[in-house]
């Protein structure tokens, strides 16, 4: 409902500012509205996507981050602080540059690059009574330091005319929307997020541990698998198309647990709709708080989710590692 | 029901199990008990496939532990090790409901049927944790939590018990409700189980059999009174124990002798 309304709202205000009655109208489907035809432009060609996109990278981002913590046993797990947010940005750069003509070259090397990361990060904080919390922050960061001087050279030989789309790029931006990247981000999305659902269970065990989850009957290896791969693919997609939105995958996960409890089965179905609010907003914000210029979402995610953050690790409902 | 022929289970150039046999039949509780690093917990972790034996066998209902697949021996098999460590806000309701995963009747969404429910509320009765439903388990003393572990194993409908330390952080009267709760269990459903315990008097008052086991070998192995002798305990952990029966049940009922040169401590 909250989605449906933000939607709306977030689709009428921005640098041009449109009628709600009108939009609604035009939003509904009729062809009769009182909008003019730079109006209506304004609201499918440019708008529309803009948001859906939003929605699809909060969906992507906020279920991922479920599903790490669930996995890693970490309420602190994030795709950022595990470095696979960093790990689908290399692959996209090096799309870029290398296969910069192939519209598909983006996600999937995003998705390469995300799934490369996660098992990096994966191998390197288990140690032999399995990956600890601690270690694996610590895997976490060396992987995204890592990968962030991998950034800067690509970005170093890159023509200079690039480097501040790039950089915008980088801190999460949803201008450079293309109807192919929208495609591929709510295709990911649907995928991703029925395919953890549909492991939600295995995951409220292997949550508490993967040695009870195995005697409980739970094939952890199988159910790691697909969880790990569902949740590179949503990070990958929305990595490819909208660069590294912050923060997102550990505020909405944290938020919905505080109402819906710790249920993966609703958890992660919460997080993708709560998620796809959240950015939707940030998003709506970025492109009006300084309008007509614009701030990359990622600056706005951030702004927000960092004191949240804060706020709920003082409250004590972040169980601190 | 469960039998373990020869295991043998080496960690690079260490042995932590060699060569030990055990048969666990329906109505009897087996006890394993030895000093720390003898290989009990490893042997008990490799009875349901969790830690993998690098000799020997396991074998289920006649067949090969590992032909079974991980839910069906989930269904057969229920551990209950050491307390969880819960990082999430989990209530005690779905931490038990959780021992259902194996054999849910599920419904259309995925959810557990009434069923389900009703198992895992009867356990909770079970283990004394009725009204402890909605709390989190990481607001739970080490006792609760340990109960509700329990409560977890007993709400699978497994008939086979595999019980690390049960007892470790329990006070004496959940000591003995948690045993009881087991035993009868055997007695009534032909269950079984195999405990691992340091508790040696708690061993000789609950079991139908004990195991001694010593530097991943088993020592000896038979009925409480053959096994708990004073000779054989001294063997295993290299102490003196005085073994007399005790005045209520009858068991042997272990006293370590501590040397004590100039008379107990005030």
């Amino acid at each position: 409902m909250l989605l449906v309304i933000v939607f709306v709202i977030s689709s009428v205000i921005g640098a041009q500012r449109l009628s709600l009655s009108g939009a609604l109208c035009a939003l509904t489907g009729k062809a009769s509205c009182s909008l003019s035809a730079e109006e209506r432009a304004i609201l499918f060609d440019i708008r529309l996507p803009r948001i859906l996109l939003a929605g699809a990278v909060g969906t992507c981002l906020a279920a991922a981050g479920a599903a790490y913590q669930a996995l890693l046993r970490n309420p602190l797990a994030e795709p950022y602080l595990l470095g696979v947010s960093n790990g689908a940005a290399v692959g996209t750069m090096v799309a870029l540059v290398f296969f910069g003509a192939h519209e598909w070259g983006r996600p999937v090397m995003a998705f390469g690059g995300a799934i490369a990361a996660t098992f990096l990060v994966y191998r390197l904080a288990r140690g032999r009574a399995g990956a600890s919390p601690e270690r694996l922050i610590l895997a976490g960061v060396i992987v995204t330091t890592f990968l962030s001087s991998a950034i800067v050279f690509i970005t170093t030989v890159m023509d200079a005319t690039r480097i501040r789309s790039f950089t915008f790029w980088l801190l999460g931006d949803l201008s450079g929307t293309t109807s192919s990247l929208l495609t591929v981000a709510f295709i990911a999305a649907a995928v991703g997020v029925i395919a953890l659902v549909m492991n939600a269970r295995a995951l409220n065990l292997m949550m508490l541990g993967e040695r009870d989850a195995f005697d409980l009957g739970v094939e952890i290896g199988r159910v790691r698998l697909i969880v790990f791969a569902a949740a590179s693919l949503l990070v990958g997609a929305s990595v490819a198309s909208s660069g590294s939105v912050g923060y997102v995958g550990l505020v909405v996960p944290h938020l919905v647990r505080l109402s819906f409890g710790s249920d993966n089965r609703l958890v992660i179905p919460a997080a993708a709709i709560a998620g796809a609010t959240f950015v939707i907003v940030a998003d709506t914000l970025a492109r009006t708080v300084i309008a007509p210029r614009e701030l990359p979402v990622g600056a706005i995610t951030a702004l927000i989710g960092a004191p949240l953050f804060v706020y709920l690790l003082k409250r004590g409902t972040a169980a601190v590692v | 029901m469960l039998e373990a022929k020869n295991i043998t289970i080496r960690y690079d150039a260490r042995f932590a199990v060699q060569g030990v046999s055990l048969r666990v039949e329906p109505g009897k509780v087996i006890s394993i008990v030895g000093p720390n690093g003898a290989g009990k917990s490893t042997l008990l972790r490799a009875l349901n496939g969790n830690v993998k034996s690098t000799a020997g066998e396991v074998i289920l209902d006649e067949r090969l532990l590992r032909s079974h697949t991980r839910r069906a021996i989930a269904q057969r098999i229920a551990v209950v090790a050491q307390e969880a460590d819960v990082r999430f806000p989990v209530t005690v309701f779905e931490f038990v409901l959780g021992g259902r995963y194996a054999g849910a009747n599920l419904t259309a969404w995925g959810w557990e049927s009434g069923r389900d429910i009703e198992l895992a509320q009867n356990a909770i009765a079970e283990t004394e944790l009725a009204g402890f439903e909605s709390r989190l388990m990481n607001e739970l003393s080490g006792g609760e939590r340990q109960r509700a572990v329990l409560a977890r194993a007993l709400a699978t409908e497994a008939k086979i018990f595999l019980l690390d330390e049960p007892t470790a952080n329990l006070d004496l009267a959940h000591q003995a409700t948690m045993l009881r709760l087991i035993r009868s269990r055997c007695d009534k459903s032909d269950s079984a189980a195999v405990v691992v315990t340091h508790d040696v008097n708690l061993a000789a008052e609950f079991s139908n059999e004990v195991m001694l086991m010593k530097d991943g070998r088993s020592v000896a192995f038979g009925s409480p009174r053959e096994i708990l002798t004073e000779q054989l305990l001294k063997q295993v952990f290299g102490l003196q124990v005085l073994v007399d029966a005790h005045p209520v049940s009858g068991a042997p009922r272990v006293t370590p002798v501590h040397e004590m040169r100039s008379g107990p401590r005030a």
